[in-house]
């Protein structure tokens, strides 16, 4: 690197430099380069925020009034193939608060080459997909005469998922102990052992339909989607685990936009970033702009206790220092006498607490104090 | 069989539903069976709903049997001749009630050559489907639903001659206007519902157009000669009453002029308007603060001492004054007695409202809006023949609102007012657009409406032909007059010592928690505290205990009742609703401890 470059090492971010580099015409000289790097740094140092700057209150204004213009009904593409989603300003909420139990958990299944280019996609799509017997079976049905019940199944189906007539009546034969489980061609026969009554048999038909077979627990529905050059398989309802374990999933892409899900399997820093994954996608969908960086920052607020924790009295508002600013946001009895017990002290450091009680706040022109100089006579 | 309900109870099962409710319908148009009886057979749950009960919404409609309307040329005589009424024809089964249970087994028709074989029954008039006020919208059928439906909303709240005898009446609240008019432009329920007797607008000629910006935002930009010639002038009328009640122990109020040794007796100059019986003589102009009706009450509290002691036994002043920012000419003076037979004194008072900036118009369609301006006459621009519009209406509103009748109305009051007759604009059955259009033009018009204008203040010609005609307007009861309020210093509560709320208390316009926000945003920290400074007060803490402590004034040191005098006690400014806040802690049995430190 040239020695001009050495030079704001230490006061440009490393991204910026080599931005500088990129772009810097090839027979630029020293000085001039010199010239383009104080301008990018006086740049640099006007966008930085100011000390004192309420930088908390600028993101919540700056997220809370495009929101207010945000349609609460979320737009459909008529005719076009598409798993519900939830999206809008119920989205928002859902993500802001860090809800445990999400209207729509999906995933986004990114597949490997050659899958990626459409390769076997059904079968991919189906190996994801929780499936039960009903999914495989043709036909049920009950001899009352002597009494048993014959599931006809697919067996051109369950083979497409690597399975079998077999592997369906161990499954069978291993959840209904007290039946007799037997083969004959594509069709398993159940009879009642002993003890058991027609009725009986009666109830096992219905359990039959729900037993697993194959797929992921926990994915209810599966959509191929084209994105762009390549197939990406949508679902509904998520299991990142499970579906990092197969062979043709590119897992460094693949996402679920569970939160919780992402934060235990991934870590944080994944979570921190899908929180403003999805907060850009729902405004951007809205046609709103919002700059990245308030997201970021709400985001960072969420994360930053090493957990998940939501914009709620639960959440981040719990960890407030001070009893006022707490007691003024929502249930200011609990707060307030919860203090008293243990004798809190509020050192009257924040905002609101000191918009509460008439006091210049710790912020912008509120913070500069005058100091007068005492004892030395020089 | 098919299970029979009445009232949504189980009656009972039939064998053929449909001759059924056949049989039950025909009873009842014989009117052997109520009026209000209605039954509906359901083929998807086989079963009969029949209703009886009160409460469910009915329409009239004309009842059609194997595609004939009962309804003859003949009836319709008869009706004409007054020798036939509409109750006739309901008994007579030619008009009977559905209410919506059976109307799912109807099919309507709107207009009477829509009807079929299959057909069993014929709107009244296409018009029936709106309510009497939207029926007052003109050329409806143009319009989005909904820009009807605000237009008969607006028209609620017209100005007008509410009632004939208002001039004996104590309403609260009312407006009359001065000039009503009828409309040119009708629709048939104009005349059904009288509205031709008590009009509440006037003709004006409009144009659409812009003007210097002062009709932005549905604003309208009136002409001052229009207003000068009498165009939506209106008075307002506001009752103030007092009755004199009484007492435990035979004391009564009294309404009198109160002598100079009532407690709390004003200046002679409050009660300069008061004749000898105490009330104010009417056609005095009265301004804020003045004494309409002096009144005395008996002092508050009797105890044994005050018997013999002569100066508290004085009355109080209890007198009604026109309050803060109200003006007006005492109209009429009423004095007679309530229910429990206490004297009881209404005066009304009468304000003569010219239109100003800020009033409420609006047109019939929904297409309301506020003066942006009052034009002199001869800044107002005119046409060609020298016709000066009373009112510029902004052209943005049209477009996105899509209220074509608005336009309609215009051109086809114009060609009301060239023809001296009226228009009929009745929903669905008005007069057609092209034949008012070839009619406007037959008097030597565009038959667009439109017209060469000229700017009055430049003398130049608008390059383009500005739409000009007639329209019926209204003023709307909203009178800024009523609302314009502001305040720098005023009252403030007794409880919290923060300013009171509202206008007719003086109040202050509340910074709110997000307009706080605003201020925070900003960094303007100790502009924030500035404007929140209304309840700032300054109390002695004791530093010992952290509580309110006292200050006596006149050793000029603090005590606290706690520690007592061998104590530090400061003077600490905070909000008066902070202090507030500690004494609610201490009534709670929680120990608010203040520890205090220097500020530097």
């Amino acid at each position: 690197m040239a020695d001009v470059f050495l030079e704001y090492q230490d006061k440009l971010p490393q991204a910026i430099i080599e931005q500088v580099q990129q772009h810097l015409p090839k027979g630029a000289t020293d000085a001039k380069t010199k010239n383009v790097l104080e301008a990018v740094y006086e740049e640099y140092i006007n966008a930085q925020v100011e000390p004192g700057d309420a930088v908390g209150i600028v993101a919540a204004e700056s997220i809370g009034e495009p929101s207010t213009q945000m349609t609460l009904n979320t737009f459909h593409f008529a005719g076009v193939s598409e798993m519900q989603v939830t999206m809008g300003l119920p989205r928002i909420i859902e993500v802001f608060d860090a809800r445990k139990t999400m209207k729509t958990p999906t995933m986004e299944v990114y597949l490997r080459p050659p899958y990626n280019e459409g390769k076997d996609i059904k079968i991919a799509a189906m190996r994801i997909k929780e499936t039960t017997i009903e999914d495989y079976a043709t036909s049920f049905s009950i001899d009352i005469a002597a009494p048993s019940l014959t599931v006809a199944l697919d067996t051109k189906r369950l083979e497409a998922v690597d399975s079998s007539v077999d592997a369906v009546a161990r499954i069978l034969s291993k959840g209904f102990k007290k039946m007799k489980v037997a083969l004959k061609g594509s069709s398993i026969i159940i009879t009642p052992g002993k003890d058991q009554s027609l009725n009986d048999l009666y109830r096992v038909k219905e359990k039959v339909r729900g037993v697993y077979v194959t797929g992921i627990k926990g994915v209810s529905q599966v959509l191929p989607v084209k994105r762009g050059e390549e197939y990406v398989i949508v679902t509904a309802g998520t299991n990142l685990k499970e579906v990092f374990a197969l062979d043709f999933v590119d897992e460094t892409r693949t996402y679920s936009n569970d939160l919780y899900e992402v934060e235990a399997l991934l870590g944080i820093e994944a979570a921190r970033h899908l929180i403003i994954k999805e907060v850009l996608k729902v405004l951007n969908t809205q046609g709103l702009n919002i700059d990245t960086r308030h997201i970021m920052l709400v985001a960072d607020t969420m994360t930053m206790g090493g957990d998940l924790q939501g914009i709620n009295r639960t959440g981040i508002v719990r960890e407030k220092a001070s009893v006022l600013a707490r007691a003024s946001f929502e249930t200011p009895f609990k707060h307030i006498i919860n203090a008293a017990l243990v004798g809190e002290t509020d050192y009257l450091n924040s905002v609101v607490e000191n918009v509460m009680v008439n006091q210049p706040i710790p912020i912008g022109t509120g913070i500069p104090k005058l100091v007068t100089k005492t004892g030395s006579k020089e | 069989m098919t299970e029979v309900f009445v009232d949504h109870k189980y009656a009972g099962t039939v064998k053929d539903p449909q001759d059924f409710i056949e049989r039950i319908r025909s009873e009842r148009r014989m009117g052997k069976l109520p009026a209000g009886v209605n039954v509906l057979y359901n083929k998807d749950t086989d079963a009969v709903t029949v209703e009886t009960c009160a409460g469910r919404v009915v329409r009239p409609l004309l009842v059609v049997k194997d595609g004939k309307v009962l309804l003859t040329p003949r009836h319709v005589e008869q009706l004409q001749k007054n020798e036939l009424s509409w109750t006739d024809l309901v008994k007579q089964g030619i008009i009977e009630y559905v209410d919506a249970t059976e109307e799912e087994g109807c099919l309507v028709a709107f207009y009477e050559h829509d009807v079929v074989k299959e057909t069993t029954h014929l709107e009244v008039a296409p018009m029936a489907i709106t309510g009497l006020a939207t029926a007052l919208v003109p050329f409806g059928q143009h319009n989005h639903g909904v820009r009807n439906a605000q237009g008969a909303k607006n028209q609620k709240q017209a100005v007008g001659l509410y009632a004939a005898n208002f001039y004996t009446r104590m309403d609260v609240d009312l407006s009359v206007l001065h000039y009503p008019q009828r409309p040119l432009v009708q629709t048939i329920m104009h005349e059904l519902s009288d509205f031709n007797k008590h009009p509440s607008g006037q003709n004006v000629t409009i144009a659409v157009l812009s003007y210097e910006g002062y009709n932005m935002e549905d604003a309208v930009v009136i002409n001052q000669g229009s207003i000068q010639r009498g165009m939506g002038r209106s008075a307002y009328f506001r009752p103030v009453a007092t009755e004199e009640l009484r007492y435990s122990g035979g004391l009564i109020d009294e309404v009198s002029l109160p002598d100079k040794e009532t407690k709390g007796y004003r200046s002679e100059h409050d009660y300069r308007f008061l004749q000898d019986d105490g009330i104010i003589f009417p056609e005095a102009h009265v301004r804020e603060g003045d004494v309409i009706i002096g009144k005395t009450s008996p002092p508050r509290f009797l105890s044994a001492m005050d018997e013999y002691n002569l100066t508290s036994s004085a009355r109080r002043e209890s007198s009604v004054t026109l309050k803060h920012g109200e003006e007006g000419i005492i109209d009429f003076v009423l004095l007679t007695e309530n229910e429990e037979g206490n004297k009881l004194v209404q005066v009304r008072i009468r304000d003569d409202r010219t239109p100003e900036i800020g009033d409420k118009f609006t047109s019939r369609h929904g297409q309301k809006g506020v003066i942006g301006l009052i034009v002199p006459e001869e800044d107002v621009p005119f046409t060609a023949s020298g016709i000066r519009p009373d009112l510029i209406f902004g052209p943005h509103g049209i477009p996105s609102r899509m209220t074509v009748s608005h336009l309609i109305e215009i051109i086809g009051a114009k060609t009301g007012a060239l023809s001296g007759r009226f228009i009929d604009s009745t929903l669905f059955e008005s007069e057609k657009e092209q034949d008012i259009r070839a009619e406007l033009a037959s008097h030597g018009f565009q038959e667009s409406g439109l017209e060469t204008m000229f700017n009055a203040i430049t003398g130049e010609k608008f390059i383009a032909n500005i739409m000009v005609g007639n329209m019926y307007y209204m003023r709307l009861k909203h009178m800024v007059a009523n609302k314009l309020h502001s305040r720098a210093r005023g009252p403030i509560q007794l409880l919290t010592r923060q300013p009171t709320e509202g206008r007719a208390k003086e109040g202050g316009l509340r910074l709110g928690e997000m307009e706080k926000d605003t201020f925070v945003a900003h960094g303007a920290s100790l502009l924030l505290k500035e404007r929140f400074d209304a309840d700032g007060t300054v109390v002695p803490i004791c530093e010992n205990c952290g509580m309110v402590a006292t200050w006596d004034f006149r050793r000029n040191r603090g005590s606290c009742t706690m520690c007592g005098d061998n104590t530090d006690v400061s003077n600490v400014e905070v909000s008066y609703a902070f202090k507030l806040m500690l004494d609610e802690f201490k009534a709670l049995g929680i120990y608010p401890k203040l520890l205090l430190e220097s500020k530097y």
